[in-house]
């Protein structure tokens, strides 16, 4: 491929590729950096790509926000708009709305590219969570993992922070409503709170910093953590090697699956478009967050079902159903109303991001980990993650309690009692139900190993009985519905050792053993069938 | 149903041995079977289904390119205040729409050709790669830990307690500099901003929509009339701050229907006014059910009893909205008779 002569005769020259290569290997040592990864093994299964969304929706905001800036003038001196929205002529605003709104009209393709901007942060946001609850419910997270998924956990709080401070720029009615609401929650703060909101706005609220102080916070301080963090989850992606489902020949000591080059990388590769392409095409044609419509933010004007975005969601239902509990301390305010919906904003993610450290106690695993979990192999883990879920999903609930209670017909207050209620009751409901479930795909499995797979066919006896004709598993089945371990629950020491000496168990200890026999007891996971049960019962002696 | 000769039919043979890692006996019908073989997919074997996925790829890539012309196009041909009617979603910026479909399929196609390349054309022979444990050798360990305290004693940090405890002390404050320095993100301390807002006696009320002095007659029984202080302008500077806790909404109520006795003495003519400012997380309360005299926070849902010194009926607020006491002065104005007795909006840690 040289196009550069050589005078040597004979002896060829290499490629130009390859004389770039050595150039840079000679100062940067390539070579051993492409050796270990150029033809790594990546495991396929749908459920890895969640992942990818959220590095690639994230990749999109990042592009697009910084095309945003370009246009957007995070200030919030006041101008009256004459641009070309005729609604909006001669309305006092922000210089921020007034500069979002002429993204939206007056720049060719500006619209275009703040529903991108908008619509792939819903989508990394929500990738995240689907990603994180892949990886919760799969075990993927046990040891060596742990830090990654604190990394991925941190990831997903930033990327909450950052679409708040995000969708505040604008300063439209819609989120000045929120910014309030934002400001109240801080003023709840006990002791420090007034102070805390006058550092945040520069004074009261809402003052005219707030736009010029959460836009570096925005586009620089925390997409700059976020951008190291995904950097080092996907180091220790790589350090780790990924994670595979338990299959013939795939092992806890190997990494079976296709090569980084070439498929790996023209798949990954592709599916960044895919999902580029899919979130300009939603972006053409799904309005998100008309400002034009909301109008600038004034403190006393409000319109109706005024929602935050999706991943606030649920602290603006705790919001919603808190009880207006105050209390009156030696002259001092405690507002519970608005502070434990403060707490459960910081509390439920982090009762999540904990779960991983509360497990490795429990079962005192010191092991690595590469082969997946089938959640219902993990029945209590799954059970706790759904519970968690429906706990969360029950405050998404209350967040929307107005729009569902038009759609529904029913009433908001109805739908907030049902909150204030579901909020203790249907997680510990959703605990029950979900392990049993567990419980009875253990014995399907159990059963499909010592009687095989229902074929369908049904068969008449001789004496007229009728039978379903049972077909045996094919050894790859066999393996993969039996290669789980189950753990034995920890025993407790002997109170009394063995010089007859009495031993104080402790509390912690006591508790360790009581929670693992709720994990690996009797009546919480199905023993998985023998070698023997499988032979006795396919000898055909004890048959019927 | 099924027999030992069946089941040992079903087993595959031979394949388990080579795999590594299968330590369990051949009599163990569970054990790994080990990686399947490889299955031919029809690319594999036809040549021709070959060549249609590579035509397939290339007429994707190709389809790529045409959009990008298209959106090049579009951004150069279509005025930007250009609007269209699209079923079923109504009208809709023409850039916006044409801009977005077409670099939507741009980057779709691009995916998808590189997607469909790998799945039929590239090699689906799955390969193996072995892990090796994430932590050290004992030898690195004990290397490294003995590497650390040669250097920790070289430093003497261990032994120089002084040092040790000076180094401590300075690392400890030095951040508190940077600390200090977000001290000036406030321009002042909170004193009672909080309770204080641009009413004050005699200060007429406002109608906020004709901007002209409110008289008692303005107000009928059954509607909700938002007022501010005379004097205040929405091109003031600080207009947003003070319409935070300034605002007021007023109501004509039946005297015999005012059932708090305090309401009453500060009502005038069956007149109420109450801040507007939630007492929840500080919306601004625009509903208001006439019947039963409740209003509505539309964010919310906490909802007050205006007849009844505005006490929460429902939802999450956790306090009365204040009441403003008015009076109607010699001009037969409504006026205030002084600021709100209570702050107005949400609590605060020194509300008391």
């Amino acid at each position: 491929m040289s196009t550069t002569t050589t005078t040597q005769p004979g002896a060829r020259r290499a490629p130009a590729g390859e004389r770039v290569a050595d150039w840079a290997d000679g100062r940067l040592g390539i070579y051993s950096l492409a050796k270990a990864n150029m033809r790594k093994i990546f495991p396929d299964h749908w459920s890895f790509m969640l992942g990818e969304v959220c590095m690639y929706s994230f990749i999109i905001i990042i592009l697009t926000g910084i095309y945003l800036t370009l246009f957007f003038h995070p200030s919030m001196n006041e101008v009256v708009y004459h641009g070309s929205f005729v609604p909006l002529q001669g309305v006092r605003m922000s210089e921020a709305f007034k500069s979002t709104v002429d993204i939206s009209f007056d720049v060719r393709g500006g619209l275009l590219i703040r529903q991108i901007h908008h619509w792939a942060a819903l989508i990394f946001l929500a990738g995240m969570f689907v990603h994180m609850m892949r990886v919760f419910f799969t075990g993927a997270f046990r040891k060596p993992r742990e830090i990654n998924w604190m990394f991925g956990f941190l990831l997903f709080v930033c990327g909450m922070l950052t679409g708040f401070t995000g969708y505040s720029l604008p300063d439209d009615l819609l989120s000045g409503t929120g910014v309030r609401i934002a400001d109240s929650m801080i003023l709840a703060v006990p002791l420090v709170g007034t102070y805390l909101s006058f550092y945040v706005f520069g004074g009261e609220f809402p003052g005219t910093d707030f736009v010029s102080r959460f836009f570096p916070v925005h586009i620089l301080l925390l997409p700059g953590i976020m951008l190291a963090l995904m950097v080092g989850h996907l180091i220790l992606v790589f350090h780790h090697k990924h994670t595979q489902f338990a299959g013939p020949g795939r092992t806890n000591k190997n990494v079976v699956g296709m090569p980084f080059m070439p498929v790996y990388m023209a798949k990954a590769g592709g599916f960044f478009f895919l999902v580029f392409g899919a979130i300009a095409a939603i972006s053409a044609i799904a309005t998100i967050n008309p400002v034009w419509d909301a109008g600038p933010y004034r403190p006393d004007h409000v319109s109706n079902g005024s929602q935050p975005d999706w991943y606030m969601g649920y602290t603006e239902g705790a919001v919603r159903a808190m009880p207006g509990w105050e209390w009156n301390v030696l002259g001092h305010t405690i507002n519970f109303g608005v502070l434990v919906p403060v707490v459960l904003l910081v509390a439920v993610p982090a009762v999540l991001a904990m779960y991983p450290f509360v497990e490795a106690w429990i079962t005192g695993d010191q092991r690595e980990h590469h082969i997946l979990d089938r959640p219902r192999n993990a029945p209590t883990r799954t059970a706790f993650g759904v519970a968690w879920l429906s706990w969360y999903g029950v405050l998404l609930l209350a967040g929307g309690n107005d729009l569902l209670g038009l759609l529904f017909h029913l009433s908001a207050n109805g739908v907030t009692w049902f909150a204030r209620i579901g909020f203790f009751v249907i997680p510990p409901l959703a605990f029950v139900v979900t392990r049993r479930i567990c419980l009875g795909l253990q014995r399907r499995d159990r059963d499909k190993v010592l009687h095989g797979r229902e074929s369908g066919i049904i068969k008449r006896l001789p004496h007229g009985e009728f039978v379903e004709v049972h077909e045996p598993l094919t050894q790859e089945q066999l393996h993969v519905l039996t290669a789980h371990e189950q753990a034995r629950p920890i025993a407790l020491e002997a109170a009394v050792d063995e010089n007859g000496v009495e031993r104080k168990l402790t509390r912690k200890e006591k508790l360790r053993a009581r929670l693992s026999q709720g994990y690996f007891g009797e009546h919480s996971q199905i023993a998985k069938p023998t070698a023997e049960e499988y032979l006795e019962i396919t000898s055909g002696h004890g048959h019927h | 149903m099924s027999s030992q000769e069946h089941s040992e039919a079903a087993l595959p043979s031979g394949r388990g041995d080579a795999h590594e890692g299968t330590v369990a006996a051949r009599s163990d019908p569970f054990a790994d079977p080990g990686l399947p073989p490889h299955e031919p997919r029809v690319q594999d074997i036809d040549e021709r289904a070959a060549k249609r996925s590579e035509r397939v790829v290339a007429f994707l890539f190709t389809l790529s390119m045409l959009a990008t012309v298209a959106f090049i196009v579009a951004y150069v041909a279509i005025p930007v205040d250009r609007s269209v009617y699209l079923f079923p979603i109504g009208r809709v910026s023409a850039t916006n729409i044409t801009l977005g479909t077409t670099l939507g399929v741009a980057l779709f196609c691009l995916g998808a050709a590189a997607i469909h390349w790998a799945r039929t054309l590239m090699s689906d022979v799955e390969l193996v790669d072995q892990r090796h444990p994430v932590e050290s050798t004992p030898e690195i360990r004990s290397k490294v830990l003995a590497d650390f305290k040669e250097g920790a004693a070289e430093s003497g940090l261990g032994r120089r307690t002084l040092i040790r405890k000076t180094m401590l002390g300075a690392l400890t404050l030095i951040p508190l500099s940077g600390l200090v320095l977000l001290g000036g993100l406030s321009k002042a301390a909170p004193g009672t901003k909080l309770r204080r807002t641009a009413w004050a006696r005699g200060k007429t009320l406002i109608n906020q929509n004709t901007l002209q002095p409110l008289r008692p007659e303005d107000i009928e029984v059954g509607s909700l009339t938002f007022a501010m202080p005379k004097g205040m302008k929405e091109e003031d500077h600080d207009f947003q701050n003070q319409i935070a806790k300034a605002a007021v909404m007023l109501v004509r109520l039946r005297p015999e229907d005012i059932k708090d006795k305090k309401e009453l003495d500060w009502s005038a003519d069956g007149i109420v006014a109450y801040s507007r400012i939630c007492t929840h997380v500080g919306c601004p309360i625009t509903l208001y059910e006439q019947q039963t005299h409740h209003v509505l926070c539309p964010c919310h849902q906490s909802t007050f009893d205006l007849s009844d010194g505005a006490r929460v009926v429902f939802g999450p607020a956790g306090h009365a909205l204040p009441q403003l006491r008015i009076g109607i002065n010699k001009d037969g104005h409504l006026e205030a008779l002084g600021d709100f007795a209570a702050p107005v909006g949400p609590s605060f840690w020194e509300r008391g």
